[in-house]
């Protein structure tokens, strides 16, 4: 396929992100209790722990679902804590969900357009008439999501295919496509091979490294795979009950006596335990 | 998937028409627009021009309801504010008609995006509710506001005049209405080509997904309400041009279940299927009306019975396609010419 | 002008009294939503089909009272169950936006067979509470109000027992928290289902010959439905205790309202207070207010 517009590809320099005594309270139950978190640049960061441990409530709090009850999230440097979830997205804060959160309605490919909603200008005016503006906006899109998106994860043959019947490895990888689309500077992916087969995983495994090398984003990932986890990430964070336990590198988790203790109750090998997490209740 | 449709640009994938057969149809349609008043007849004048101002008016609550997932029940509310606002201006200050067309529109719109205000912290069935009160308390203005809406009585409408032609006929006023009928529903086609359109697609399929990857709910959630509110109006502006008349009984709260049945029976969520429910349920009363004047021999007084059967036969369209068929007419168009497209094999 | 306290006093109580039948009907609502998560937007045609079908029996059959009232019931009770088996079971796996949009067919379809049966004309229901007036102190309570007021507060009685203490109450509370956990346990599901559809139907054929024997049935009288979303969206959709106080509450503004504002007031009163409600408080007054999960 030939690009009408041979335009370098434009992609924003990774982001740091850094989290400070992030804490997050459900009525009661202390979801967070003082979480810190920093994701260096280009870097593979994995945020683990038993279920329950505050993953995905971390994950909501950084992509401004929840309102954190107290501490900073810095992109960069900038404190963008209070800084409404849709702003964010413009910021380069792009993300997937642990139950896909595609547009069941619509194709693939508009899917995946509607990632680099924030960053287009046409109103509504120009909507109607489809002329000038909308129309070169419209054209300029389709042509970078095919040449960055598209072919970059080899979706080429599902572009005009809704999404509700494709099968779940690839509405995930459909999902990192939308995320991808959104010129991100930080990928956050939460649980992105949850329920894949051995083989999807490798497939989604390589192509969070493509996305790295390729695009040098930043990628936070939450995830309960430890094989994958300990394969492709630089950096591991571990939660348990709110608090973070352990960091460092996949290494240095791994012997770490509090995580085997978080994993097993006693003592074990985390890469194990993560295929019988118990259910402890999910907190969020 | 269609077959023997490759384009060679993305320009050719993004157009408005995708195949050479719907480029084919669409001229069909033009030439049948056309050439329909040749049949001279000023009942099939009149009913061509219902049915246009149906399709305009269902096209727009098929962006609200349809695409953005905002179930509405006060639709001919918006019509009858559209309808007043042309009477009113025509009547007091004799403003030429399109600029009254446009007035109705705007009017309209700015009332819809209030009554979309609550949108923002409801949903669903308890925004349905919310529109629902709003329509009944803009029947309350209608009835009361007496200087401006001529209370119980309602108001006369002039006869729409442009250039000097008088539009007194259905088959004069079809040249009005049909034009506008055709640019509102191109440009509401052209809409879901482009983000805003697509954000209103994702606001209907994931409402919290939408606000994370960007798309400001508050933003397109009112947008949508307001330019649904603007078909409604200018529909309800033509309208008051072809009736004539504006009273607080010319949109009941029945005529708002009238459109949604339009756009469920058509097909929610695609432009054609708004065109084809509009079209569908426009004309089942007439035919309701043909059969029982054909009745009437063995059945004297069938005519009787046409209220209520028109009632019982609307309801069961709207359940019948919402078990049966929840896509509507489009899709079995859809699958009509998918049918044809592949003979003799069978999909 | 002056307004007089018994006057007051006297609305207030007649206000009660159509309060009570709101909040029955209220009941019936609340019943269908919280088995089924459905907001039956059918409610007032409802009981409108129940007030008809004792005109049949009592009026066009010339039945007995006591005949009638337990026929009119079970009829009712059929009718419910089987517009749940048709229309609302084949859709409750999905959205609930089309079972909602169902139900609005569905008053189109009740509205029409009624008038198709027995025309758009009002008529009278029988006459069959005493007809002598009540009087609390100085008030003057017409008889039908006063009597259709202990009915339907002796028939919510029943069903808050019942609810509380019935298996079958507790079965269909199971059912409305968790569908799957209820039917992991044995709890019948889609018996739970039809039982609430059929029971709403009872409930709401009782309200509608009470309010058809205080003011008369026509096939508008569903709009009486309208005010009723009023109060369960205002008492909270799955609330049963939110239906009966917001049920009184409607009840006596529209009567307060009518009265001294203007018959054209009521409805624009009620919606009005809805809309605030929706915008301040949208899961009502007693309502459960579920945190949205991504």
């Amino acid at each position: 396929m030939s690009p009408l517009h041979p335009a370098a590809p434009v992609r924003p320099p990774a982001a740091r992100l850094d989290v400070e005594n992030l804490s997050l309270q459900f009525g009661g139950v202390k979801a967070l209790d003082g979480i810190d978190l920093n994701v260096a640049p280009g870097s593979i960061t994995a945020l683990i722990g038993p279920n329950g441990a505050g993953k995905t409530s971390a994950f909501n709090s950084i992509s401004g679902f929840y309102k954190p009850k107290t501490g900073t999230v810095r992109l960069d440097g900038e404190d963008i804590t209070a800084v409404p979830a849709r702003d964010r997205a413009k910021l380069g804060l792009a993300r997937t969900f642990q139950n896909i959160a595609l547009f069941r309605g619509m194709t693939v490919l508009d899917n995946i357009k509607l990632g680099r909603h924030a960053h287009l200008t046409a109103g509504v005016f120009d909507a109607f008439l489809y002329w000038g503006k909308a129309k070169r906006e419209e054209m300029e899109l389709r042509a970078e999501v095919e040449r960055d998106v598209i072919d970059f994860l080899e979706l080429d043959h599902i572009r005009n295919v809704p999404v509700a019947i494709l099968p779940y490895g690839l509405q995930k990888k459909v999902e990192l496509a939308r995320a991808l689309a959104m010129r991100p500077r930080i990928l956050m992916l939460d649980e992105p091979v949850a329920g894949m087969n051995r083989e999807e995983t490798e497939d989604m495994a390589r192509a969070i490294l493509d996305v790295r090398e390729e695009w040098g984003v930043t990628v936070l990932l939450v995830e309960h795979d430890m094989g994958m986890v300990m394969d492709i990430s630089d950096h591991v964070c571990v939660l348990n009950f709110g608090r973070r336990i352990a960091a460092g590198t996949p290494e240095e988790v791994r012997n770490n006596p509090d995580v085997i203790k978080a994993y097993l109750g006693s003592s074990g090998d985390p890469r194990r335990a993560a295929e019988g997490h118990a259910p402890v209740g999910e907190v969020a | 998937m269609r077959v023997g449709t490759a384009k060679e640009s993305y320009a050719a994938d993004e157009g408005l028409f995708k195949t050479d057969t719907q480029k084919v149809w669409f001229g069909l349609l033009m030439a049948g627009l056309l050439l329909f008043p040749l049949n001279g007849s000023n009942y099939w004048m009149f009913l061509a021009v219902l049915v246009m101002i149906n399709v305009i008016s269902t096209t727009g609550l098929n962006i609200l309801t349809g695409y953005t997932g905002q179930v509405s029940l006060g639709h001919a509310a918006f019509m009858a504010v559209g309808a007043y606002t042309v009477a009113f201006f025509d009547g007091r200050f004799d403003t030429p008609v399109l600029l009254n067309l446009v007035l109705a529109g705007a009017v309209a719109a700015g009332i819809g995006y209030l009554v979309g205000l609550p949108s923002l912290r409801i949903k669903g069935l308890y925004l349905a509710i919310a529109t629902l009160a709003a329509s009944v308390i803009l029947g309350f203005v209608f009835l009361n506001w007496t200087p401006v809406t001529g209370g119980l009585r309602g108001l006369n409408v002039p006869t729409a005049t442009i250039a000097g032609i008088e539009l007194a006929t259905p088959d004069r006023l079809y040249w009005l209405v049909m034009p506008i009928c055709v640019v509102m529903v191109l440009a509401a086609k052209n809409l879901f080509r482009t983000r805003v359109g697509r954000a209103f697609i994702a606001i209907r399929d994931r409402d919290i997904s939408a606000e994370i990857i960007g798309i400001s709910l508050f933003k397109y959630k009112l947008m949508s309400f307001a330019i649904s509110s603007f078909y409604a109006g200018v529909a309800g502006g033509l309208w008051a041009y072809l009736f004539r008349v504006v009273t607080p009984e010319s949109f009941p709260a029945l005529a708002s279940i009238f459109f949604l049945a339009a756009v469920i029976v058509g097909g929610a969520g695609t432009i054609v299927g708004g065109i084809f429910g509009a079209v569908f349920m426009t004309l089942i009363p007439e035919f309701l009306k043909l059969s029982a004047t054909a009745l009437v021999p063995w059945f004297p007084d069938a005519s009787i019975y046409l209220a209520p059967v028109r009632n019982i036969i609307f309801g069961l369209l709207i359940i019948g396609f919402l078990i049966f068929e929840p896509m509507g007419l489009a899709e079995m168009w859809r699958r009509t010419r998918r049918y044809f497209a592949l003979w003799p094999f069978r999909t | 002008m002056a307004i007089e306290f018994i006057d007051i006093v006297e609305t207030s109580l007649a206000g009660l009294g159509t309060g009570s039948l709101m909040a029955l009907t209220g009941v019936a609502f609340v019943i269908i939503y919280k088995a089924t998560k459905v907001i039956n937007l059918a409610i007032g045609e409802m009981l409108m089909i129940g007030a008809f079908v004792f005109y049949g029996f009592s009026a066009s059959l010339a039945l007995p009272i006591w005949a009638s009232v337990p026929l009119t019931l079970a009829v009712s009770a059929v009718i419910g169950g089987v517009i749940e088996r048709t229309m609302i079971r084949p859709l409750l796996k999905d959205n609930p936006v089309s079972v909602f949009m169902v139900t609005i067919g569905l008053t189109s379809v009740l509205i029409g067979v009624v008038e198709l049966i027995w025309s758009a004309e009002p008529r009278r229901l029988p006459e069959f509470l005493p007809s002598q007036p009540v009087i609390i102190a100085d008030a003057f309570i017409p008889s039908k109000t006063a009597y259709s007021f202990l009915i339907a507060a002796a028939a919510m009685a029943v069903l808050i027992t019942v609810f509380s203490f019935w298996r079958g109450g507790i079965a269909l509370r199971a059912t409305a928290t968790d569908r799957a956990a209820a039917s992991s346990v044995g709890i019948d599901v889609p018996g739970v289902f039809s039982f609430s559809w059929m029971l709403a139907a009872t409930v709401a054929a009782l309200a509608g010959i009470l309010v058809g024997s205080v003011g008369g049935i026509s096939s508008a009288m569903g709009l009486f439905g309208l005010s009723v979303f009023v109060v369960v969206i205002v008492g909270g959709l799955d609330s049963i205790l939110g239906a009966l106080i917001a049920g009184l509450f409607i009840g006596w503004l529209e009567a307060m309202v009518g009265r001294f504002l203007g018959g054209e007031f009521k409805l624009l009163a009620t919606f009005s207070i809805l809309l605030v409600v929706l915008v301040v408080r949208p899961y009502g007054l007693f309502g459960t207010h579920e945190i949205e999960r991504l």
